[in-house]
């Protein structure tokens, strides 16, 4: 027997252990939903969720918080995935909160992301009662992430509390949780950002556009390149537009999320471009800059 | 030669090869172990950076970390980018397992960096349960102390195959040869009682970087490998166990009529189209019609890949069942011994109902026994009755249902288990099973025919007349039937008291006596009762059998069940008694378990929850209210049947 032929590349090992994940919480939990946020490792978890039950449907939905303020191309992007693969897809909006106004301009970023996402998922989860949510974070994305468990207990308020996580050991998980109670499932956990692009690259995993190098309207504001995208943008500001080369290496709120200039049009160079860069990605995200450990911070209080 | 140093750095325009060829490596997951001072974070940090992982805007905000609360003086402190959360940055140490991920040419490695403190063994379990591989550090000036043979020790209680001894700080020993191999043989030493098939001794310095990547010009008379290099070129994937195929199944997909496939991972073995499978525990046997794989139909699978299998017939099978090849089974036992590894807070109560979850099942456990304690720090065996949080040792472990394991040391995915407190949830314990305790003597229907006919062949030396003449009685069993409340136990007590009085020879038994003991084990489920009073039956059936009459006092719901239990007592001198009591008259009488119950804290509990069947065709049916007039009742009508008293000329 040649063991050669019995072992598994470094990407289909983490195929496998993510399908594994997705297949315990659909057979241990009541209501599970995968939670979408339109970027590049949801649609490899999407993707990972439909080959977990193939040739059958997902017994799951998806669900995405609209904050209102995604790029336009997302949201299309979002609503045609879903209804050519079948998906279920819940569209969130705290209507309070827009009722209210809030807004990045208006509010700033705090208290946008604060209401718009993280009180918005909240009361969707707590609306629809689901018992586990997946997410699409890992582990290599920021040090707070590197101690989360791939299935990461939330008590009823979903508070995490980085001391009191439930240990996990092998691929033995801990599913059991009292009414109220709920888990929050990562099952890219141990994957990083080339694996993701490798494995778009291989499984031919359509993607937001927003990814690839294009020209695009481009404001620069305290250092960071936003695109503008519709008219809520400050008159005084978006008059400042130019248009520039760029890509956006992680996407959210298109006021919130800064572009890079690049000519990387396709996914090769991307990753050549991701090798000799210099900067993380979570880096293009402003909401980051707001205070030191806020990841772990927004964590707490309930946020992916 | 030049060796190691490979980290990632494409030619430009070579990037679809690049990925390509990166797409192939395969992935080393592997353990960290020392403590604060060994230099570890050094290590990581240094492993990360010189393989390009760590990028420049990280870099900015760890000189801005360090001038506040860095520890490294004016050297970078590489333990600042692994240390995580605010606290433990605070205190300066790691508390948890983190997990870090880089790359070179040859592979990609997942570490598992776990703390040193004897506090946090828990962590370094968690950490070990997933790796293939351990990086135990030591202080070239300290060599192998406490810590290291404790690591050790549970580095092999996890069952990693491959150990790197890492002795750090080669810089503050002069790059001595001398010192290195003093603490390779003391380690040696050590190591003999545990078994550790590969070990791999590296002197390195962490913080000046010999030996980590590169190999140092430093120590000139070492001729091993660097620890990247030895990293990127172990041997570990013949480590999975390819020869015992076990495919326990996860989930069922049914999307319609004509598809059904069970999916899961495979455990271990290997398994192909057109092969004979059996599950269990049912013992039924199909042929496998199908393999798709996450890319398509395959022609075979072998572990770790999560497949969906098709099968030639339609054979009942669902979660926590398992495929295997008909001629390599794995054990198929309630009672198992176990290495078990306390991670709760709470201090284990030895009569707690655990939930057990072990290859897909989840049912109830109980731990019948510590047979002893290891002192991670000796190894030494000590007895005690309760684990706590950190400790160690063997246990006997009895299942509500059977449970289809291996033992751990020949296959981790099926001889793994975790414990789960039934009330708070939390993982109170993992366990690695040694293996079954002795042949299943326990069956695990209610009335087994072959055990009754045995039971039968046994012929006692006093027969039946010279014990009647004795006792002025004949066996008997009254099982008094009712809902919680109605007033058995009462009525019970009172019959006891009442015929002892009179000269009868009696033994009553009730719930709780027989859960304080002989069913420790059991748990309210409809099965549990049923297993239960099985129990009590076969015990009032030997009773009876010599003579004395038993008094037992179960709610026994079911009729069926009832039925039973006069199969195993015999139909002859079984007697119901049925205490007929309003379910509102109950819940006045003894209101603590509804109220439980109303609430969704009690399950099971008949008359709420669960079906209270009145008997078709009780011996006698009583009211609670009178108590007095119950019991004499009962006396008459034992009279009547002659079971007491009886005449010595009978």
């Amino acid at each position: 027997m040649d063991i050669q032929n019995y072992s598994l590349n470094n990407l289909r090992e983490l195929e496998a252990e993510s399908i594994h994940v997705i297949r315990e919480v659909a057979a241990s939990f009541e209501k599970p939903v995968m939670l979408y946020s339109i970027g590049k490792d949801s649609s490899v978890m999407v993707r990972l969720a439909e080959k977990a039950f193939y040739p059958g449907k997902v017994p799951f939905p998806l669900m995405h918080i609209d904050t209102t303020w995604k790029f336009r191309e997302m949201v299309e992007f979002r609503d045609r995935y879903a209804a050519e693969n079948g998906w279920e897809l819940i569209v969130e909006i705290n209507h309070e909160g827009l009722a209210a106004g809030i807004g990045p301009f208006t509010h700033g970023s705090k208290v946008h992301t604060d209401v718009m996402k993280t009180q918005a998922l909240l009361k969707a989860l707590d609306k629809h009662r689901f018992d586990a949510a997946f997410g699409g974070a890992r582990r290599d994305e920021e040090k707070s992430r590197a101690k989360e468990r791939i299935f990461s207990f939330r008590d009823r308020f979903h508070q995490w509390d980085p001391k009191n996580q439930r240990p996990e050991l092998w691929d033995i998980y801990n599913t059991k949780v009292h009414k109220g109670e709920s888990i929050r499932v990562f099952p890219l956990s141990n994957w990083t950002e080339l694996d993701i692009w490798q494995y778009i690259r291989l499984e031919n995993i359509p993607i937001v556009p927003l990814y690839f190098a294009k020209e695009r309207p481009i404001v620069e504001h305290e250092g960071t390149l936003i695109m503008v995208d519709d008219d809520r943008m400050p008159a005084h500001i978006a008059q400042k537009a130019t248009m520039r080369k760029v890509r956006f290496r992680t996407l959210g709120c298109y006021p919130l999320t800064g572009a890079v200039e690049s000519d990387a049009d396709n996914i090769e160079k991307i990753v050549e471009e991701m090798m000799t860069t210099t900067k993380s990605e979570r880096t293009t995200r402003v909401i980051d800059f707001d205070q030191e450990g806020s990841m772990e911070q927004k964590k707490r209080e309930g946020y992916f | 030669m030049k060796q190691a140093s490979s980290t990632q750095h494409p030619a430009p325009g070579s990037i679809s090869s690049f990925l390509d060829q990166d797409q192939q490596k395969d992935l080393l997951r592997f353990l960290t172990a020392g403590s604060v001072d060994d230099g570890k974070s050094t290590l990581i940090g240094k492993l990360l950076f010189d393989s390009k992982k760590i990028y420049e805007d990280q870099l900015m905000a760890l000189e801005r970390d360090s001038k506040r609360i860095g520890h490294a003086g004016d050297e970078t402190d590489y333990a600042l980018l692994l240390d995580g959360l605010q606290a433990e940055r605070e205190q300066g140490i790691t508390i948890d397992v983190a997990y870090r991920y880089f790359s070179t040419n040859k592979r990609k490695f997942i570490i598992a960096d776990t703390p040193g403190h004897e506090q946090y063994t828990r962590n370094m379990v968690t950490g070990a349960s997933t790796a293939n591989l351990a990086i135990i550090l030591v202080d070239a000036r300290k060599g192998v102390i406490t810590q290291t043979r404790r690591h050790t020790f549970l580095v092999s209680l996890l069952g990693i195959r491959h150990i790197v001894l890492a002795v750090n700080k080669m810089d503050l020993v002069d790059y001595s040869e001398e010192v290195f191999e003093k603490i390779c043989d003391d380690y040696k030493k050590f190591v003999t009682r545990l078994s550790l098939p590969d070990i791999y001794f590296i002197p390195l310095s962490a913080l000046k970087g010999d030996n980590v990547v590169e190999l140092s010009d430093k120590m000139p008379w070492y001729r091993g490998k660097s620890l990247l290099h030895y990293l990127e070129t172990v041997h570990v994937s013949s480590d999975r166990n390819f020869d015992d195929f076990r495919f326990p199944v996860q989930i069922v997909l049914r999307p319609d009529l004509d598809f059904r496939g069970f999916s899961g991972k495979v455990a271990s073995g290997i398994v192909r189209k057109g092969e004979k499978l059996m599950a269990l525990p049912s013992r039924k046997s199909s042929t496998v019609t199908r393999i798709i794989g996450p890319d398509g139909d395959m022609d075979y699978a072998f572990p770790p890949q999560s497949i969906t299998l098709t099968l030639a017939d339609e054979i009942d099978l669902s979660r926590g069942d398992m495929l295997v090849h008909p001629d390599n089974l794995p054990r198929v036992e309630r009672q198992f011994e176990a290495m078990l590894v306390w991670m709760d807070e709470k201090l284990m109560d030895p009569f707690t109902q655990f939930f057990i979850k072990q290859a897909n099942n989840v049912t109830r456990a109980h731990i019948d026994q510590i047979r002893y304690r290891v002192d991670v720090n000796t190894l030494e065996q000590s007895e005690t009755n309760a684990l706590a949080l950190n400790e160690i040792g063997r246990v006997v472990i009895t299942s509500a249902k059977p449970l289809l394991f291996d033992p751990y040391h020949r296959n981790r995915s099926t001889g793994a288990f975790i414990l789960i407190d039934p009330i708070t949830h939390n993982t109170s314990a993992v366990g690695m099973i040694i293996d079954k305790v002795n042949p299943s003597d326990m069956p695990s229907r209610l009335v087994d025919p072959e055990s009754k006919r045995l039971i039968e062949q046994g012929k006692s030396l006093i027969g039946k007349q010279e014990l009647e003449k004795r006792y002025r009685q004949r066996g008997a069993t009254l099982w008094i039937t009712g809902l919680h409340g109605s007033g058995k136990n009462l009525l019970a007590y009172t019959l006891e008291k009442q015929l002892f009085d009179a000269g009868a020879t009696v033994v009553m038994v009730d719930g709780s006596t027989a859960r304080s003991g002989l069913n420790r084990e059991l748990d309210f489920s409809p099965a549990g009762r049923a297993e239960q009073m099985r129990r009590v039956a076969h015990v009032c059936r030997i009773l009876n059998d010599q003579g004395i009459i038993t008094i037992c006092s179960f709610i026994s719901p079911r009729e069926q069940v009832r039925r039973q239990l006069a199969e195993i007592v015999g139909p002859e001198r079984f007697h119901l008694i049925y205490m007929d009591a309003g379910l509102d008259y109950c819940r006045s009488n003894k209101p603590e378990l509804y109220e439980l119950a109303d609430k969704g804290q009690l399950h099971f509990l008949p008359g709420v929850d669960e079906p209270y069947e009145v008997p078709e065709n009780p011996a006698l049916s009583l009211k609670p209210e009178n108590m007095a007039e119950s019991v004499a009742k009962v006396m008459e009508f034992l009279g009547e049947m002659k079971v007491f008293p009886i005449s010595s000329s009978q």
